[in-house]
């Protein structure tokens, strides 16, 4: 069964609808990369499966269990777990602090403070530093960290790379890696998508709010998400 | 009657984004027609005295003052963002310069206008004090300058102290003639301050504060004056409250400090823009009306009255916050008075 | 040395003035809400103890007991019902909506209770009338003295809770960023709720030391509005927590000297503190004012644990 099943999803801001009507199905352990430009709608539909932004129609299923309606935090506690567009964290508060407010409303699991610094390494040195003060690969780290401290069956990320230095972009790389090794599910967007489609085993690709291009990623080629990604592909082809 | 564009939304963010879409007016033919009909409202409104008794004369007093309150609060509140808490203090301040100055033999109608004039001089140097709050803040603050007023004005003994003194100079009048005058004072005082906030709003300050609404620093990285709109607002709203001030000391005769610079007359405000619609020309004057048949009815069974216009208040503020007027634009779609923005077309989709 | 006297009082007095501002500045600093029924709900706590007191012969500290929890659910359901609600069309809204709440409470008390002042100083015995005589013209009421230990004791307690518990990171999380919040787990009505029961509960506290210092009638609640208002602005709109309880201070010193100056000068003489520090180039006694009152969000994140 599939952990994640999405059928005619529409999010709308207003009278934009961002998200037109798809339909997703994620396996457990499967890592998707969704691709696309700028106001594809990607971060709307992430938003929409983590609970942040209501549906106007269709139906989420998680693990067989119809939570459409259901509010953010409860999702959180069924195992979905969104790392935010600009990170999101908290700034006032420490690293440590940053990982501990994500430990209420969590599902049960292995993640706890110790297991993130052994996973995020860099974290570790920093778990007394105000968030407002790192920089932008341990602000990302730290929003994954979060992210983890949920014990997610599924993990939501939001433009991994944007804004980050190349080293650090290398870091958070290695980092995501090894949370994949460790049989996460994972819904990856992230504006460098050969990188992206590197570490993952499909490809959707979103225009205008629609599904254009999806595909095994070792199968599709680059011209292909290219085309798609500008739109230059037949619209009418939702594979 | 064709609809014009207005091409000075352009300085509002959003409207200039409809722009590219559809196409901007605000005067439509109803809108028009309305406009014209409240011309001869307040025409026969001012033939009311010369065909009717004195009872009517004197209700339409109270509820005319009532309107103009309820305007100055929606001006402040509804269009500039401003909720406060503290206008009574130009009520007090309004009905108290009008006794001042007929103390130093000034005719007291004349006295009325002087002191509404000295409500807009007092609320320039304030302007700058209470500004400085935001949001919930501004509503407390200006409550704190009504009650340092309040107190001041409760321990000058030339002006009654703390019991009170008599507006008896408008004893010089016949008691018709006075409240005929009284009337038409009002009358004229509430049009007046009616047109000023249509017309400002109409102009560049209505552009500006449409977009301080929308984005407020957006709109000053744009080059829109956020504090001295504000300032024009409340400088206005004080100057109208005085002069609401100032007609309830003519129309009750006694003014006392702490009833004058109650906070209650705050919390008529509110419910009437709240009830009428905040952020519409139209929604304080049918919550002014509705709150004078409330007060006719209900008004001498005190407690139970007060609590009964509390509940209402929240109820609204929870499930109708943009009150009847804001109820039956949404559902009907009409607008009369042409201060807000239509888009002609429905905006495309922008992205 | 009677100077030295007004002062010695004036502090002790913003003991109290620290108690009623601590609420008002939680629910500000964690929601944006200033609760305009604030005074009123410490007003209700106080008849809710006067009520028990005409029934049962006990201490008011005992009367507190049963009263403190019905308060802290009336604050939970207040947010959920009312506040919560209201919060969705701005952050004005709610504000005229605890503007209906506070006529609502002033008039039903009055309803309930007639409209003559009260006290419950009178039963505490010989807590009302002992004092420490320091010297011939220094002296401290017991009274005066143990409401200040309660102001202190509650700011200590309430600092506490924010930066060292679980709950408490959850509220300045839910403060500074409460869409996120939710993205990690956190009920943020449900901490919104909590936060203004604390604060209500706060109230019912500085309703009964109002209650065993002086007088208090059913329309008593604005003031103690304004009053915990001008602290909070005093003590530069919540730059820290304690900021509240010192701008009470800075309130009740101007008082008690203002009405040595002249006995119908002692609010004034606050108002005008208030409004000197409001034109001051800092405008606060411990902010730098940084686009009007981020100050009080950012000050409750700032009391992290280290």
């Amino acid at each position: 069964m599939s952990l994640l099943s999405v059928d005619s999803l529409v999010l709308r801001h207003g009278l934009l609808e961002a998200v037109r009507g798809v339909s997703l199905q994620i396996e457990p352990g499967e890592v998707l990369s969704l691709v696309g430009a700028n106001g594809a709608g990607k971060t709307t539909l992430l938003r929409g499966l983590a609970g942040a932004h209501r549906p106007a129609s269709g139906t989420i299923s998680f693990d067989g269990q119809d939570i459409t309606r259901m509010p953010a935090h409860r999702r959180v506690r069924q195992g979905i777990a969104l790392v935010p567009e600009g990170r999101r964290l908290f700034a006032n508060l420490t690293v440590e602090e940053n990982l501990l407010v994500a430990r209420r409303g969590a599902a049960p699991g292995r993640w706890d403070v110790e297991a993130v610094y052994a996973a995020l390494p860099m974290l570790g040195p920093l778990r007394r530093r105000r968030a407002a003060t790192l920089s932008g690969g341990e602000q990302q780290a730290t929003a994954i960290g979060r992210a983890l401290m949920t014990n997610p069956r599924l993990l939501l990320i939001d433009e991994l790379s944007l804004g980050l230095a190349p080293v650090a972009i290398d870091d958070v790389y290695a980092s995501l890696r090894g949370v994949i090794g460790d049989g996460m599910t994972v819904l990856l967007v992230d504006q460098d998508f050969s990188r992206a489609a590197a570490i993952s085993d499909r490809v959707v690709c979103m225009l205008e709010g629609r599904f254009v291009l999806a595909g095994k990623a070792a199968e599709l080629t680059r011209e292909q998400i290219t085309e798609a990604y500008f739109g230059l592909h037949d619209r009418g082809v939702v594979a | 009657m064709e609809p014009q564009t207005d091409t000075r939304t352009g300085a509002a963010p959003e409207p200039a984004a409809a722009l590219a879409a559809g196409q901007v007016s605000r005067w439509t033919r109803l809108s028009a027609g309305f406009t014209g009909g409240l011309g001869v409202v307040v025409l026969l409104l001012a033939l009311v005295p010369v065909a009717m008794g004195a009872t009517l004369v004197q209700d339409l007093t109270t509820l005319l003052i009532l309107v103009l309150m309820a305007t100055m609060w929606n001006a402040l509140a509804g269009y500039g963002g401003l909720v406060s808490v503290g206008l009574q203090a130009y009520i007090g301040l309004g009905a108290y310069a009008t006794v001042w100055f007929s103390l130093q033999g000034v005719d007291p109608y004349w006295g009325m206008v002087l002191a509404t004039l000295f409500c807009a001089v007092v609320a320039l140097p304030l302007s700058f004090l209470v500004l400085r709050f935001r949001g919930a803040q501004f509503a407390i603050g200006t409550w704190v300058v009504a009650e340092a007023i309040g107190i001041y004005v409760g321990l000058d003994n030339q002006l009654g102290a703390g019991t009170g003194i008599s507006l008896v100079q408008l004893d010089s009048y016949a008691t018709s003639t006075r409240e005929h005058i009284t009337y038409w004072l009002t009358l004229a005082l509430t049009t007046f301050f009616s047109v000023i906030v249509f017309m400002l709003l109409r102009g560049r300050l209505g552009a500006s504060l449409q977009a301080i609404r929308d984005d407020e620093q957006a709109a000053a990285s744009v080059g829109v004056r956020v504090v001295s709109a504000k300032r024009i607002l409340f400088i206005l709203a004080s100057a109208g409250c005085g002069a609401a001030g100032a007609m309830t000391a003519a129309n009750i005769l006694f003014v006392q400090p702490t009833a004058i610079f109650s906070v209650n007359y705050s919390a008529f405000m509110i419910f009437m823009v709240l009830v009428g619609g905040i952020g519409t020309f139209e929604g304080p004057i049918v919550g002014a009306v509705i709150l004078y048949f409330i007060q006719q009815q209900f008004g001498n069974d005190g407690t139970w009255y007060l609590i009964g216009l509390g509940a209402v208040a929240i109820l609204f503020a929870v499930f109708l916050p943009r009150g009847l007027w804001g109820l039956l634009e949404e559902r009907t779609g009409l607008r009369f008075m042409p201060l807000g923005y239509r888009v002609r077309r429905r905006a495309r989709e922008l992205r | 040395m009677t100077w030295v006297n007004d002062v010695v009082q004036g502090i002790l007095l913003g003991g109290y003035y620290g108690i009623i501002a601590c609420g008002l500045a939680l629910m500000f600093g964690v929601m944006r809400i200033i609760n305009l029924a604030h005074g009123d709900i410490a007003v209700l706590g106080a008849y809710l103890m006067y009520l028990l007191l005409e029934h049962w012969n006990v201490s008011p500290f005992i009367a507190l007991i049963p009263v403190l929890p019905v308060m802290l659910a009336l604050g939970y359901v207040l947010q959920r019902l009312i506040l919560q609600r209201s919060l969705r069309s701005g952050v004005l809204t709610p504000l005229l909506a605890t503007f209906g709440v506070s006529i609502v409470i002033q008039n039903a008390l009055e309803q309930g209770f007639g409209p003559d002042v009260q006290s419950l100083g009178g039963q505490t015995g010989s807590l009302v009338t002992a004092a420490w005589q320091i010297n011939s013209q220094v002296s401290i009421a017991a009274l005066s003295a143990l409401i200040f230990g309660a102001a202190v004791v509650i700011y200590g307690a309430l600092q506490f809770f924010l930066a060292r518990t679980a709950a408490g990171r959850r509220m300045r999380a839910a403060a500074e960023d409460p869409d996120t919040a939710e993205l990690v787990g956190i009920d943020s009505r449900a901490v919104y709720a909590r936060a203004t029961a604390i604060a209500v509960g706060i109230a019912t506290i500085g309703g009964l030391a109002l209650a065993l210092r002086t007088t208090f009638s059913p329309y008593a609640g604005p003031d103690q509005l304004i009053f915990a208002f001008e602290a909070v602005v005093i003590g530069g709109l919540g730059a820290s927590l304690w900021g509240a309880l010192l701008g009470g201070i800075v309130l009740g010193v101007a008082q008690t000297v203002g009405a040595q100056i002249n006995p119908e000068w002692s609010v004034l003489a606050g108002h005008i503190v208030f409004l000197v520090v409001l034109v001051s180039p800092r405008g606060g006694l411990l902010t730098l004012r940084s686009g009007g009152g981020g100050g009080a969000r950012a000050a409750l994140q700032r009391l992290r644990a280290s």
